[in-house]
């Protein structure tokens, strides 16, 4: 048992470092912070493309499909440098999710059609799991796919899809049988965007953003070709993808990041002539977080680590999306609590100087596009239901 | 990076798990708590025999040369069995005091006998107004010739009753709750003019308190530098935090598992009352409080070993975050059994009882979570690492 670095960890850790304050630079980081959504995109396009170029787009992948073949401290330590430095993670929907899938289950003309271009970043995925009637009873799903020659017809809706807005692919489960049990009906299809028949309508979120969409299938035509996997076993891969979304979205580097920022907040606000900091009552509520946040990081290295030594991702990914989740949502509630009464405030109707303030919107935002985490990725409740069965064997 | 145990770990792991399984049953536990004693020593030599009381002393003297790790690996074990022989009081404290401060002569002097079991020590470092405040002391120690004359009171000294020996903190120089200042003294229980008044507590442990009056010691009894002992005790304690948290989790670990086969095998309604989700994820909460614990349990001894983390803030964190996950664990464990939780014929209650003087040993949650407040957030501003 030990967690020291090694001199080469150390190295590695540098080189880290150096990648990241050469390349994520000033015009990017504005570029990244855009209101144009086409701005916006471009700009994650092109630093995905540097970390590509880096050969360090893919940190969980295998070598063979273009993964970096780092252990768990060089993962461990590329995630706590690229958050510290302020770097949001990777667009998961090509990288996290259908691309473990592909290398998984696909086959070599789908790996070699799919692959390449969700490494380079040149074509967006999206997920189309949720539906309008199917949420936390995801297997209930009912959008249909019918076999007509060599193609799917697929007719029905997906719901709370991601960039949607922006995606050239997306990966989706289907219902091709209403035979047996619900799960054993479902395959798992890779649609074109572009396919006729499909319409993208926004959903603006309560953080007045629009990331959300809700997508039409109006009889698109899928090549049966564009199937993961066998026919009714879309279930099987679905399961497995869901392992590392919720890995993925424990965050709890990103989350020490807020962390430390709304530190910085509470550090700068004055409250009856002290600093915010300074209150014992908010060091409690600051350190309530922070001691969880230690302890996740623990677990998550465990679970990085027995996944490194041959284990996939199982129950306890559930463990780490709840209280990942969890506490990123309490990260978000400190930093309203910190703003006081900017957190009302709305963007665009004054500048940070004029309002004397900076950031109060931020805040709202992250808190109110926040509580998507513990319903997304399977909601926690329902997680626990997992860990009940899977761990606990109840 | 990794957290494997080592073959060596894993054998003394599964040497004290046997003995538990074999000769530590509760029938037994209780009868070894309601003896005279409250110990057995019976038990005791055997913990000798099997080596365990050699693990952290050095080989020069016929220790096991054993870490940190070692240490955790057997107190969870300890932990599990509920076992009542003073393992803390007398290897830990009273053993890791010689160890970290002593003078060679008084190592060689008492280190053996700690380790082949006839010398059963002790740590008296509280007093009545101290609470968790390890620089509060008011007990004198009087230079006079040859040596020192301790004057006062400590309280609450674990393995009190049946130590032999005792190493005393007493205030050499300095005001009430000055670092400096604070000597340590090693002494015999039954020295003349120490006044011991034995007493139990809920969990079985036999404690004291000792009145001194103008006890006499020898210079060469100071354990570490005069005015020093603050530091000394202060690097015990912490690494005495660890095992002691490593019991905690032993005990959570076991309350857990019970309670989930009390709700597998406990029907009502005509079902197993596991299958009601209420019960389910109440059980889910108190299995995340066990892996939360755990990880900062190995992060708090990988701390002592790597530079790049502090220890003192991974205990305080350790430390902190038990006091929530002990408390939530033995009351989901005593609510989750129904009536037969208030019972004292079950275990649950004693595991219950055990875990709540562990969260008051060293501080509770409450002062732990201050000084960690106060490591990290007072005179720091704006630093997010």
């Amino acid at each position: 048992m030990d967690t020291s670095f090694s001199p080469e960890d150390l190295a590695f850790r540098d080189e880290v470092r150096a990648f990241l304050s050469e390349s994520y630079d000033a015009s990017l980081q504005a570029r990244l912070a855009s209101g144009d959504p086409a701005v916006y995109k471009q700009a994650v396009i092109d630093w995905q493309k540097r970390l590509y170029a880096k050969g360090w787009i893919a940190p969980n992948w295998p070598v063979e499909y273009g993964g970096t073949g780092w252990d768990a401290t060089r993962q461990f330590i590329y995630d706590s440098e690229r958050a510290a430095f302020g770097v949001r993670d990777v667009v998961p929907f090509g990288l996290k999710m259908v691309g473990p899938v592909l290398y998984t289950f696909g086959t070599q003309a789908q790996k070699d059609r799919f692959l390449p271009p969700i490494l380079a970043s040149d074509e967006w995925w999206c997920q189309g799991y949720s539906e309008p009637g199917s949420g936390s009873d995801l297997a209930s799903l009912k959008t249909r796919a019918v076999l007509e020659g060599d193609e799917y017809v697929v007719t029905g809706a997906k719901i709370w899809t991601t960039y949607a807005q922006y995606a050239d692919w997306i990966f989706c489960l289907v219902r091709t049988s209403s035979e047996g049990k619900k799960q054993e009906g479902i395959s798992f299809l890779l649609i074109d965007m572009k396919s006729p028949g499909i319409k993208v309508n926004p959903i603006v979120s309560i953080d007045n953003h629009h990331s959300l969409n809700e997508v039409e299938f109006n009889e698109v035509r899928v090549p049966v070709v564009n199937r993961i996997g066998e026919e009714n076993k879309g279930w099987t891969y679905a399961k497995a993808l869901l392992a590392h979304e919720r890995t993925s979205i424990a965050g709890v580097a990103d989350t020490k990041r807020s962390l430390g920022l709304v530190r910085e907040y509470a550090a700068q606000e004055i409250n009856g002539g002290k600093s915010l900091l300074a209150d014992p009552l908010f060091q409690s509520r600051l350190s309530d977080i922070e001691i969880e946040l230690m302890a996740l990081e623990f677990t998550e290295l465990r679970v990085l680590a027995s996944v490194a030594s041959g284990g996939a991702p199982g129950a306890e990914s559930s463990l780490l999306k709840i209280k990942g989740t969890e506490l990123q949502q309490a990260v978000q509630s400190v930093a309203m609590d910190v703003a006081a009464y900017y957190q009302g405030v709305l963007p665009n109707d004054l500048n940070a100087e004029q309002l004397g303030h900076a950031f109060g919107s931020k805040a709202r935002q992250a808190f109110m596009y926040g509580r998507a985490a513990t319903i997304y990725g399977g909601s926690n409740e329902v997680q626990k239901n997992i860990i009940a069965k899977a761990v606990l064997g109840l | 990076m990794n957290f494997q145990f080592s073959e060596e770990q894993l054998m003394l792991r599964d040497s004290v798990a046997r003995f538990i399984q074999d000769n530590y049953s509760f029938d037994v536990r209780k009868a070894i708590a309601k003896s005279e004693e409250g110990i057995s020593r019976d038990n005791w030599n055997t913990f000798a025999e099997l080596g365990w009381l050699s693990i952290p002393f050095a080989e020069e003297h016929g220790g096991f040369g054993g870490s940190a790790v070692d240490v955790m690996v057997v107190m969870e074990q300890l932990g599990k069995g509920l076992v009542l022989e003073p393992y803390l009081a007398t290897v830990l404290l009273f053993g890791g005091l010689l160890a970290r401060g002593a003078s060679a002569e008084l190592q060689s002097g008492y280190i053996p006998k700690i380790i082949d079991g006839s010398c059963l020590g002790a740590f008296a470092y509280l007093e009545r107004q101290s609470r968790y405040e390890l620089a509060d002391v008011l007990t004198t120690a009087t230079a006079v010739a040859g040596g020192y004359r301790l004057d006062g009171e400590k309280v609450v000294v674990l393995n009190g009753a049946n130590a032999d020996y005792v190493i005393v903190s007493a205030r050499t120089s300095g005001k009430q709750n000055d670092e400096h200042g604070i000597s340590l003294f090693l002494l015999p229980t039954n020295a003349p003019g120490v006044e011991r008044l034995s007493y139990r507590m809920m969990d079985g442990q036999r404690v004291a308190n000792l009145v001194l009056k103008a006890v006499e010691v020898p210079a060469t009894n100071l354990v570490g530098e005069p005015d020093r002992g603050f530091a000394l005790m202060q690097g015990v304690i912490l690494e005495a935090n660890i095992a002691l948290a490593a019991e905690a989790l032993g005990i959570m670990e076991q309350l857990n598992a019970k309670t989930l086969e009390y709700t597998r095998t406990r029907k009502q309604f005509g079902v197993a009352i596991g299958s009601f989700q209420a019960l389910q994820h109440r059980m889910v909460e108190t299995f995340m409080d066990y892996e939360q614990t755990k990880s900062l349990l190995y992060r708090a001894v990988c701390a002592l070993s790597d530079e790049k983390e502090d220890a003192t803030t991974a205990v305080h964190a350790l430390r902190a975050l038990l006091g929530k996950t002990g408390k939530r664990v033995f009351s989901e464990a005593i609510q989750l059994h129904g009536g037969m939780g208030l019972t004292d014929e079950l275990d649950i209650g004693h595991f219950a009882k055990r875990l709540m003087m562990i969260n008051t040993t060293f501080g509770n949650g409450d002062y732990h979570q201050a000084q960690f407040n106060s490591l990290r957030y007072n005179n720091t501003t704006g630093a997010t690492r």
